[in-house]
């Protein structure tokens, strides 16, 4: 679900940290993560759809504040809001208001969670979901997700995460029917 | 002699056969159908029709408590999957998805005649680059999987506006694990409709049992022994109050009777006088059910609970003729003689204070009036001339004349204090006006046989639910289903402007589900033919990332509608849809109804109320009505009340001049009438200042009270105010079964008998204490 890919690329991107020591592995990266306790980047979306010629571009900010707390704030092409507070998913569009409760929604829950284990770097929720593999050196990294539950592998193909130290540039996350989504991530100063 | 004998005798048997016929044949029901009126406005026939047959009568909200939120949810989705399957249930919801594929198939299938959007605009080449443009928005955001996978067939995003007209129109309950549950997911809910009315209490009970069988089977196979099941609304509650009113009847009667059979026994020590003397009793009652059941088809379960309260009357006839002719044989000729003028002018006199209820225009009302006249009646007719013959020669029961002796000397110490009668009912008339405001109950809950536990767990389940209450309601007519669905289509133009405007939250609308053959031909038309467009997405897909000829599937789902496809009542049936639309499109005798439920803001200063000046406003110009069932209802119920009051002052007067025309003297028939009128004042105040609003049952209590004292006052007034010891003894021993037989009404849960229980209980003691306090201090015996 687009809703949950954003998710997961919404928490890595907002995710960096102090700088680390070597040698360069997976432990340091979920490390700095969970150091974070409040972020803000901007971020531009290109979404490959194959029915339609052209990626479909859109752009905002991204905010994170520790422990739980993430907002995904679209202003172009048109303004939507997509918040994640507890386990509360909030999606506001235009008039529209939707709610759900991640309690009602084991998938997502199963999905969020894991990240959340991430951020807190706890490697083995985030393991239980997926098989991680990471390539690079601390410079220039990409950390790769692939889905273990069948539920979500329906979905997802696989994540692909890549950044420098313990900051995030780039989510990509390519679906099963074989639409993509690429998202770049800037970090901006705390406003 | 044996041909005397045998002719009433004869003629009482074949009348118990023939009423026991009626009453065996008839319906018994306990819903407040009962309780509304024969001629009926509009909205009461709304009322009526709703409560009967409408969708707020076949609503069963199904909760499932206990185990665990999995095991919970795992419940539900069993139950919901074997209730579907069930031809009792025409509709179950439970909030997960699977199971509704075929509405989606069928919503997306005719989702050009069913978006409000379709419009010729919305088609041309600058209409279609715009909706467009949105749909690539909305699979540009983070909610834009449905949108992304229907593109190529609804580039337009109609499937999304249909949705979200259903969501806004719909319950919207809490989601916990994928299914319905209460905000605090301590129990899945789930919302079904029955197949069928609310009013048919049998087929109701049926659901019920099949919900009940259903979740027996579903938690043995998920083993989840822990599990609860609850059922609620409208149907459920009518079932339980059957039970519940039968029941109580069954308990009430059979202890009632046993305390009484117990004091006759003691009093008569003779167990053959007993089982005669109870014999008007049963008598009466039969023949009074059966006269309901010949005259209104229908018994109501109120009918029967008051049927068990005419023992205390008609019991009292064999103590009369027992106690004060000593049963001996000899003495018949002469108690028929004496007493029995005095006892037919007792009965009349119950009799016509009764009648006046006839007149009713509440079947509920009336069926009361002819249940009491026809056994009264029937209890008497068979005292004074069949019980004597059934007597046996020897039978002889206890002398009471020393037991009457030591009466009427309390009576003689008694009387004369006027002075006490006047005071206590002084005090009386101030109470009662103290709390003049609030005497009556205004509301029709005060006839409910819910109990208030029940009320607020139905209260709580539909809050979880998001079930509209169904308390407000447009209806939209028409002379026929698609006139029917045309009103609804300008109610629902007129009623937009209020949902954005915060005065209401939502409605729900036939229209949504089948719109109007004119309104499906108005969005056809909007289409263009494939060629043309074709021609139009040309030019409306230049510069956006979309080729034309991605969208044939779009082109040829058009194509279809364009060349004639129209949704139709046949397509949605065995639907959730088809059950949606049958219960908001209904056939009437003068035509076609169409219902338009309202839903209250949830929140904010409007919260849970409508303003109903603001929606009749809105529709100001049409002819559909706006109603509140629920202020319906309590106008109906105070309009009952209110013409209750009347015929009682009706039966009062009525009574007044039965004994004008008896006793032929004013100050003979004030005799008689001062002990009553002073002991209903008295106990009417007793029960005001207990903290009780009175309800239309007080008031028949009231008339139980004239009618079972009005033998007491005959009886004194006839003896110059000192009865006989004998006759004394026979009215105490009468007041103590009646206090007995309404004392245990009065230990009812069920409130309309506790309220009869309680008046008629105290005011009949009230009326012989009156009595004889008002009798005059001389002599104690004639």
């Amino acid at each position: 679900m687009p809703a949950r890919r954003t998710l997961l690329a919404l928490l890595l991107a907002c995710a960096s940290a102090a700088q680390a020591a070597p040698p360069w592995t997976l432990e340091r990266l979920l490390q700095g993560f969970a150091q974070t306790r409040e972020a803000h980047a901007s971020f531009v979306e290109k979404k490959m759809v194959r029915v339609l010629e052209a990626p479909l571009v859109s752009s905002g900010e991204l905010h994170f504040a520790a422990p739980d707390r993430l907002e995904k704030r679209t202003l172009r092409p048109r303004p939507e809001i997509l918040r994640l507070e507890g386990d509360t998913l909030t999606l506001e569009r235009g008039e529209r208001r939707l709610q759900l409760s991640l309690r009602a929604q084991p998938q997502a829950a199963a999905f969020v969670e894991s990240i959340r284990g991430t951020l807190a770097g706890d490697r083995q929720a985030l393991e239980r979901a997926y098989t991680l593999r990471l390539e690079g050196a601390e410079r220039a990294w990409a950390l790769t997700l692939t889905p273990r539950e069948p539920d979500i592998a329906q979905l997802v193909q696989r994540i692909r995460i890549a950044g420098q130290r313990a900051e995030v540039t780039v989510i990509e996350i390519l679906q099963a029917n074989g639409d993509s989504t690429l998202m770049s991530v800037q970090r901006l100063p705390a406003p | 002699m044996t041909q005397r004998r045998l002719l009433p005798l004869a003629a009482w048997l074949a009348a118990l056969l023939v009423a026991a016929a009626l009453a065996a044949g008839a319906r018994y029901t306990a819903d407040l159908s009962a309780f509304l009126p024969r001629a009926p406005t509009p909205a009461q026939q709304l009322l009526v029709d709703q409560l009967r047959d409408g969708a707020v009568g076949r609503v069963m909200m199904i909760a499932i408590e206990g185990a665990d939120a999995a095991a919970r949810a795992a419940l539900s989705r069993e139950l919901a999957a074997r209730l579907r399957t069930d031809a009792r249930f025409a509709y179950v919801a439970n909030g997960a998805a699977q199971g509704l594929e075929r509405e989606r198939q069928l919503l997306f299938e005719h989702r050009y005649l069913l978006s409000p959007a379709v419009t010729p605009e919305r088609f041309s080449a600058a209409g279609l680059r715009e909706a467009i443009g949105e749909t690539l928005d909305l699979v540009a955001s983070s909610a834009g999987g449905l949108a992304q996978a229907l593109l190529p067939r609804d580039p337009t995003g109609e499937m999304a506006l249909i949705a979200a007209a259903h969501l806004a129109a719909g319950p919207r309950p809490a989601l916990f694990d994928g299914v319905w549950a209460s905000r605090d997911g301590e129990r899945a809910v789930l919302l079904a409709r029955t197949a069928a009315a609310g009013a048919d209490t049998d087929a109701q009970e049926a659901a019920m049992q099949a919900a009940h069988a259903a979740f027996a089977a579903a938690a043995a196979r998920l083993a989840a022994p822990q599990a609860r099941l609850r059922l609620s609304g409208a149907g459920v509650f009518a079932v339980e109050s059957r039970a519940l009113v039968k029941r109580e009847v069954a308990r009430v009667a059979a202890l009632g009777l046993a305390l009484i059979a117990a004091l006759l026994l003691l009093a008569y020590r003779s167990p053959l006088a007993l089982a005669l003397g109870l014999l008007p009793v049963l008598t009466g009652a039969l023949v009074g059910v059966a006269a309901v059941a010949a005259g209104f088809g229908v018994v109501h379960g109120i009918t029967l609970g008051f049927g068990a309260t005419l023992i205390g009357e008609s019991v009292d006839y064999a103590i009369y003729l027992f106690v004060q002719s000593g049963a001996a044989r000899g003495a018949r000729g002469a108690w028929l003689a004496e007493f029995w003028p005095t006892i037919r002018l007792g009965v009349l006199t119950s009799m016509i204070g009764f009648a006046a209820l006839l007149l009713s225009g509440f079947p509920g009302l009336a069926q009361l009036g002819l249940y009491s006249v026809c056994g009264l009646a029937a209890a008497a007719l068979f005292t004074r001339y069949v019980l004597p013959l059934l007597l046996p020669e020897g039978l002889r029961v206890r002398e009471l004349t020393a037991f009457g002796a030591r009466l009427g000397r309390w009576r003689a110490a008694a009387g004369g204090r006027r002075w006490l009668v006047a005071a206590l009912c002084a005090a009386a008339v101030v109470a009662l006006f103290a709390q003049r405001d609030a005497l009556w109950a205004a509301d029709l809950s005060a006839l409910s046989t819910v109990s208030a536990q029940d009320q607020a767990y139905d209260g709580r389940l539909r809050a979880d639910l998001g079930a509209a209450d169904a308390r407000y309601l447009v209806v939209a007519a028409g002379s026929d289903e698609q006139a029917a669905l045309r009103a609804a289509e300008r109610v629902d133009a007129a009623l937009r402007p209020l949902v954005a405007q915060g005065v209401i939250a939502g409605y729900d609308s036939a229209a949504r589900y089948l719109p109007s053959a004119q309104t499906q031909a108005a969005r056809a038309a909007s289409l263009p033919a494939p060629g043309e467009l074709r021609e139009r997405l040309a030019r409306a897909l230049s510069g956006l990332p979309l080729r034309a000829a991605r969208l044939e599937g779009f082109i040829g789902d058009a194509a279809k509608v364009h060349a004639g496809a129209r949704l139709t009542r046949a397509d949605l049936e065995g639907s959730a849809l088809g059950a949606a639309l049958d219960a908001l499109l209904l056939r009437r005798a003068d035509g076609w109804h169409a219902l338009v439920p309202l839903r209250a803001p949830a929140t904010g200063p409007a919260a849970l109320v409508i303003d109903a000046a603001r929606v009749r406003e809105a529709l100001a110009g049409s002819d559909a009505l706006f109603i509140d069932l629920k202020a319906e209802a309590n106008a109906l119920y105070a309009g009952y009340l209110h013409e209750a009051i009347a015929l009682a002052a009706v039966g009062v007067a009525a009574v007044l001049l039965l004994l004008m025309i008896a006793l032929r003297s004013a100050a003979r028939v004030g005799r008689v009438a001062a002990p009553l009128g002073a002991a209903v004042l008295v106990t009417a105040a007793v029960l005001a200042a207990a903290g009780q609003t009175l309800n239309l049952l007080h008031l028949v209590g009231f008339l139980l009270v004239v009618a079972v004292g009005s033998n007491y006052a005959l009886f004194f007034e006839r003896a110059g105010g000192a009865p006989a010891p004998r006759v004394l003894a026979s009215i105490a021993l009468a007041n103590a079964t009646t206090v007995i037989g309404f004392g245990v009404l009065s230990t009812s849960s069920v409130p309309v008998l506790r309220a009869i229980g309680a008046t008629v209980a105290l005011g009949t003691l009230l009326t012989l204490a009156f009595a004889a306090l008002l009798s005059g201090a001389r002599g104690d015996a004639r």
